[in-house]
């Protein structure tokens, strides 16, 4: 008797009416949106401040270097001591006093520059600061030395070298910053779905494991189908909430910048400036036109069947492990000592995927990875929108399903035992005796 | 009458830990079999063999002249000891689930739990949750459940327990009518009477073995020692108990009346007849009590567990 339809539909059900589970689904994207206004407007508040920096020039070299900007301000003080300034600067408010002494070696000069205030100042602003020094000091330094600025200037060359594959097709830089950002964001979301909705079938095997309903079932169904409804109809639970997750995602998206139009605005300052300048400079008018045919020029159908393929292979794979060990102990506290196992492989693909593929995406070690079951579905994932040759795809996902099936049987094993013993969590030892029986 | 389930040498290893050596059984159709043994005798194991839960290390099992195979599963129902239902489930949505899972259709499912809840007089309790429901109440979805598919087979695991009095009773009676309606059940407990009340056979499990198995009035039979208890009044008891101690084997009795008599246990020879000791104790005294003592249930189980 196949009963597998009816035990997803069950499943499926119960977690889709499950309070908790709409609750989440329904609040997930609001707090997130929210959380993303918040800190937006968290940021804003920050930007909005003007700072004030005192500069007390004895050397009178760079006062007149410091051009205001949009958040800072320079207030340039004259005849004065640095105590005297010092004082000044406090009552003033300012953010910090920039000090230079009274030489006038260009070189000496350096090393006597000096910047207090009343708490450590940023980074970005001492950067900015010595940036504008250094420049207005190197080109006094050129004069000095008889070298005549505007030719330097009108010497500089900037090089951009275009890139074509082989068989002519036409790519960027870009195009690698847009293929690491998709292929990262599919191998992370496979990442999260694994560990989000494998908890959810753990838990639900402890949870009939705990109320003493499993027996009951098992007189009625093999344990094996049991668990194959299980991952089948959480999995199903989880794509449904996906789903409205992007569904509601995009509406709120959608209302947000409707209701609050100008806020959203300021929310995306640094993509709207991006976009300004874009229209503003031709030549970054292109890079626009880039990022389109950068994705233009993904190998898109073969990335989605890709990634269809090893999003199931992959999340089935974890989940019947997850389901062992569900089976496998009575209480969720006890499942930390088997969850390391199954994490740091996860957590072992995604750094690989982020650090080497993006380094080198043919290279050995992302190969490697991109074959081993337990990797593959993320490395993979990520090599596949630099071009990974098919009899690598196929073979990769040929492994992963053989292991897909192996762990299946075994975790079927240590399932079917499992469930029927209660008490004491089991050893390593005792789980591989499991599998004998 | 022939026999609804024979197992034929059973054994089940679990490592090096044996749950059953050879054990071997035979549930006459119709009959309400007691599966009897102690914590640990192997017991579970066995129910779930005849489940195919788990699978015999060796040796078969006969149900209804088939070999066990996985299309008996809606030939069986199973009510284990360590039971539950789904927490969060609807009583009515749960009660279903798990008869279309027995092979009801749904529409039949639904008909025949409507019986069953208006007969057990539960029928407002379908669209509660378990969790709002007392140990006892899920306790009595859980016997529906098990019943509803109508299987040839029931085991019962300890049904009782969890019961108050009243709703054991009505549980007890509905196993007896599921009886007379032709089904065959496997009763498993450790409360002697009510084994002592609806068994027709007994079989006792102890250390992985079957060490007993029959009829129940032919295990008490065989178990009897022609010991017979006895009240007796008399002007002179200890002389009389004297007298007696000659001729019988004697010991002394505890049993509550509402005289002063002389109480004993005297145990027979084979040469000696019942009605020569009343005879003879007629002829000393009042005899106000004379029963043969016939052991039960419980005298049996503690009996055959200690000698082995």
């Amino acid at each position: 008797m196949n009963h597998l339809p009816l035990i997803i539909k069950r499943e499926y059900l119960n977690k889709v009416r499950n309070k908790s589970f709409i609750i989440m689904t329904f609040l997930s994207p609001i707090i997130f949106m929210a959380l993303i206004g918040v800190v937006a407007y968290l940021t804003q508040l920050n930007n909005d401040k003007i700072r004030l920096i005192s500069v007390l020039d004895e050397s009178g070299l760079v006062k007149d270097t410091f051009k205001d900007s949009e958040h800072t301000t320079y207030h340039v003080l004259e005849d004065m001591s640095l105590d005297d300034a010092k004082d000044l600067s406090k009552e003033t408010e300012a953010y910090g006093l920039l000090h230079v002494d009274k030489i006038q070696d260009l070189k000496n000069l350096s090393k006597h520059i000096t910047f207090y205030s009343e708490e450590s100042p940023s980074i970005n602003t001492i950067s900015d600061l010595e940036n504008q020094i250094e420049a207005k000091l190197t080109n006094m330094k050129l004069l000095q030395n008889g070298v005549d600025v505007d030719m330097i200037n009108a010497s500089k060359i900037s090089v951009e070298i275009a890139q074509e594959s082989f068989d002519g097709q036409k790519t960027s830089k870009i195009d690698s910053v847009i293929k690491i950002a998709f292929g990262g964001a599919l191998g992370y979301l496979l990442f999260m779905f694994i560990i989000i909705y494998g908890n959810m079938i753990m838990r639900s095997v402890i949870e009939e494991k705990t109320s003493r309903i499993i027996e009951v079932i098992i007189s009625s169904v093999k344990p094996v189908q049991l668990m194959l409804g299980k991952i089948f109809g959480t999995s199903l639970a989880g794509i449904t909430q996906f789903l409205i997750w992007t569904i509601l995602g995009f509406i709120l998206m959608f209302v947000l910048s409707a209701v609050f139009g100008i806020d959203l605005a300021q929310v995306q300052t640094p993509q709207q400036q991006m976009v300004q300048q874009a229209m503003e400079n031709p030549e970054l008018n292109m890079r626009i036109q880039d990022v389109l045919t950068a994705f233009y020029n993904l190998p898109l159908l073969n990335l989605v069947l890709a990634f269809i393929l090893f999003f199931i292979g992959g999340y089935l794979l974890y989940s019947s492990f997850y389901a062992a060990i569900g089976a496998a102990v009575d209480n969720e506290t006890d499942t930390q000592q088997f969850m390391m196992p199954i994490i740091m492989p996860l957590v072992l693909a995604v750094y690989i995927g982020i650090f080497t593929v993006v380094e080198d995406p043919h290279g050995t070690v992302s190969t490697v990875f991109s074959f081993i079951p337990l990797t593959s579905p993320v490395v993979m994932l990520m090599r596949i929108p630099f071009g990974v040759p098919i009899w690598q795809q196929v073979l990769s996902f040929s492994i992963l399903v053989g292991t897909f099936m192996l762990t299946v049987w075994f975790a079927a094993k240590i399932y079917r035992v499992g469930i029927l013993m209660y008490g004491k969590k089991p050893t390593y030892k005792e789980l591989i005796k499991w599998i004998k029986y | 009458m022939s026999n609804l389930l024979e197992v034929n040498e059973v054994s089940k290893n679990f490592g090096n830990f044996t749950a059953l050596n050879k054990v071997s059984l035979s549930v006459p159709k119709g009959s309400i079999f007691g599966l009897l043994g102690p914590n640990g005798a192997g017991k579970t194991t066995l129910i779930r063999v005849i489940n195919q839960i788990t699978m015999p290390d060796s040796g078969s099992v006969i149900l209804d002249g088939e070999a066990l195979r996985e299309n008996h599963i809606r030939d069986i129902g199973y009510l284990p000891e360590e039971r539950g239902l789904y927490k969060t489930m609807k009583v009515g949505e749960q009660a279903l689930y798990l008869a279309q899972l027995k092979g009801l259709s749904k529409t039949e499912a639904k008909a025949r739990l409507k019986y069953w809840f208006d007969r057990l007089d539960i029928g407002d309790w379908w669209n509660k949750k378990i969790q709002e429901l007392s140990k006892g109440m899920a306790q009595k979805i859980q016997f529906v459940v098990t019943v509803l598919h109508e299987p040839k087979l029931l085991i019962f695991d300890e049904p009782f327990s969890g019961f108050d009095p009243i709703n054991a009773d009505i549980i007890k009676d509905e196993i007896l009518h599921l009886r007379d309606q032709g089904a065959t059940i496997i009763f498993s407990t450790h409360r002697m009477e009510s084994v002592e009340e609806l068994c027709d056979d007994i079989a006792l499990i102890h250390k992985s073995n079957k060490i007993l198995e029959g009829k129940l009035v032919d295990v008490k039979r065989q178990f009897k020692s022609n010991t017979f208890e006895v009240g007796i009044r008399s002007n002179n008891q200890p002389e009389l108990k004297q007298e007696l101690a000659q001729k019988f084997d004697v010991s002394d009795a505890y049993f509550k009346t509402l005289e002063n008599e002389l109480k004993l246990n005297i145990k027979l020879q084979d040469s000696q007849k019942s009605n020569d000791l009343l005879g003879f104790l007629a002829s000393k005294g009042e005899v106000s009590h004379f029963v043969e003592l016939i052991p039960s249930v419980n005298d049996i189980f503690i009996q055959t567990v200690k000698n082995n």
